[in-house]
Parts: C-alpha cells; sequence; structure tokens
C-alpha cells in the first residue's frame, strides 16, 4: 500500500470513529441531563379492565409512556418492540405503559389489543392528559421516564428500536451511558 | 386538507348532475383512500348530509395509489396532491324549480412518513339550481 493510500484509508478510519462517536454522544444526547428533567405530568385513566391507572404508581421503575392510536401505522411498527421490552425488561424495573388516543376508546382498542397480543397496560386516553403531556396530535409520541418520574427524553413519531433500548438501558443502570450494540440492539 | 367544491351545479328535473369536490393535501402527507389496506385505518369518506332537493346516486373515488412507507409492512392504499371525488346527483322529477344547498362532510386521516394524525372531518356545501 503506497503512501497515498495510508492516508486515505486512515482518514476513513479516522470519520468512522467520528461517526460512531457522534452517534453513541447522539444517542446519549436523546436522553436529558437529570438536572434537568422535569416531571412526568401525573394522571388517572382505567385499563381495560376499569381498574384506575395512576402514572404516580410507577414511581422507582423506568417507564416508556406511549401515546398511540389503532389507525396509527407508525405505532403498529413499535408495538412488537415495545412487548419486547417489556419481557426483556420487566424484572429490572421496567414498565410500558400505552395510552390509546382512540375516539372510539375501548370498543375500538379492546379488540386490537387482543389481536395483536399486547402483553403491557393499556389505557384510554383523553384530551386532558393530551394537553398535559404539551397537546399530544402526532401518534406515536413517546415519553422515557426515569425512576424518579422526570421525562427523560420524548419522542415525536417513528424513531429505532435500538435508540429506544438503549435510553431504557440507561436509564435502568442509573443513567450509566450504554452503548447501542451493548444494549443489544 | 383543504377541500374546493364547486361554484354552483345546475340541472333539470328528471336528470343526473355530476359535481366534483377538489381535495388538496398539503407535500409530505398522505391519507388512507377511501379502501384502505388494513381493517384498522380509517378510509376517506365524503356523506352528503343534507343533499337537499338532490339524491345521492353515487360517489367516485379516484384510483389510489399504493405506497410503501419506512412505517409499514406492506403498500398502502393512499391519496395524496390534488384529487377529486365526484358525486353524481339525481334531480327527482317533482324536484322543486329553484336554488338549493347541498351539504356534506369529508372524513380523513393523515399521515407523513414518520407519525400519524388524529382523523379529521371537514364541511362542504355547494348551491345546487334546479331548473
Amino acid at each position: 500500500m503506497n503512501n497515498p493510500q495510508k492516508l486515505f484509508v486512515a482518514a476513513l478510519m479516522s470519520v468512522a470513529v467520528m461517526t460512531s462517536c457522534m452517534r453513541e454522544q447522539s444517542v446519549r444526547a436523546a436522553v436529558k441531563d437529570s438536572k434537568t428533567r422535569k416531571a412526568a405530568p401525573d394522571f388517572s385513566l382505567k385499563d381495560v379492565n376499569g381498574k384506575v391507572v395512576k402514572l404516580s404508581d410507577y414511581k422507582g421503575k423506568v417507564v416508556l409512556l406511549n401515546f398511540w392510536a389503532t389507525w396509527c401505522g407508525p405505532c403498529k411498527i413499535e408495538i412488537p418492540w415495545f412487548k419486547e421490552f417489556e419481557t426483556t425488561y420487566k424484572n429490572q424495573g421496567f414498565a410500558v405503559l400505552g395510552v390509546a388516543m382512540d375516539d372510539d376508546g375501548w370498543e375500538a382498542v379492546k379488540p386490537y389489543l387482543t389481536d395483536k397480543q399486547v402483553n403491557y397496560r393499556v389505557v384510554v386516553g383523553n384530551e386532558q392528559v393530551s394537553q398535559l403531556y404539551g397537546d399530544v396530535e402526532s401518534l406515536p409520541t413517546t415519553f422515557v421516564i426515569d425512576r424518579e418520574g422526570r421525562i427523560a427524553s420524548m419522542h415525536i413519531g417513528l424513531v429505532s428500536k435500538g435508540d429506544y433500548a438503549t435510553e431504557i438501558k440507561q436509564l435502568l443502570t442509573g443513567d450509566k451511558p450504554v452503548s447501542a450494540t451493548a444494549a443489544g440492539y | 386538507m383543504t377541500l374546493n367544491p364547486p361554484m354552483s351545479v345546475m340541472g333539470k328535473r328528471g336528470t343526473t348532475v355530476a359535481a366534483k369536490v377538489q381535495a388538496r393535501l398539503r407535500e409530505g402527507y398522505h391519507c388512507n383512500s377511501n379502501t384502505p389496506s388494513d381493517e384498522y385505518l380509517i378510509p376517506l369518506k365524503l356523506t352528503w348530509t343534507a343533499p337537499g332537493a338532490l339524491q345521492v346516486a353515487d360517489v367516485k373515488y379516484p384510483k389510489p395509489s399504493m405506497e410503501k412507507y419506512a412505517f409499514s409492512d406492506k403498500p398502502l392504499s393512499v391519496f395524496s396532491g390534488v384529487f377529486d371525488i365526484v358525486t353524481e346527483f339525481k334531480i327527482p322529477a317533482d324536484a322543486k324549480p329553484g336554488q338549493t344547498t347541498v351539504a356534506g362532510k369529508v372524513k380523513y386521516q393523515a399521515c407523513d412518513d414518520r407519525a400519524c394524525y388524529p382523523p379529521k372531518t371537514l364541511d362542504v356545501q355547494f348551491p345546487v339550481i334546479v331548473e
């Protein structure tokens, strides 16, 4: 390999390392610094069994709070990921909580949950909870909440499974940075 | 979405007239067609709630596009850009001559390439002159 070729390869490797570092930083940056996180507004909604669910019931757990609807295509892509997260991280103090924004309420949502075999808790949302979370209109809109009940990150629209996994692992391990590969994605 | 109904429609008693409602979606957005590819998706639908002196014979939707998006496993049946919905109205032979107003609603649900927005209903109306 001659000198120009060596220089080219070295430059390529530098770019690859920089890109990898930037990606690490960008994933870490998606989770807010713990000092700047704001409290996730508490709410009280009912699940499919009519039981009242409060967000404050989850204090001490990392929560993925997902606003979705049965008519939302991107939401359908995320649901299998969230089912997997619920199973994988449940014993580490993690939970997914879905907030369905269907106008038809349980009439639309209940059969969908059965059809998709959703294994995490889902409540039907309303205008009030939407307003509490900044007037949620785009779906999916997802908040990842730390063990202290503070919003660590917010995502509007479809994001990657890996990004969610990295954030969840980071918060489960007490805000220690975790690479996407370490998260298993 | 914005709707552009006809300025007016004129027709004789005992005949059929066609009225075109032009729909326009902002660039970057699409809505489900009237025949979406998944049972959970909300179709676009034009309903004439107050046809006045007229009778709705048929509502014709354009041919949808089958588009693949990052968030869908399979192509979706959608409308985007500018498209027309044409309604055929029958004017009964015993309809009263003069001007009347036909009113209806268009329900649709739109998405961009990453997120979806709640279903919306828009009002549409136009004058009809029965001769």
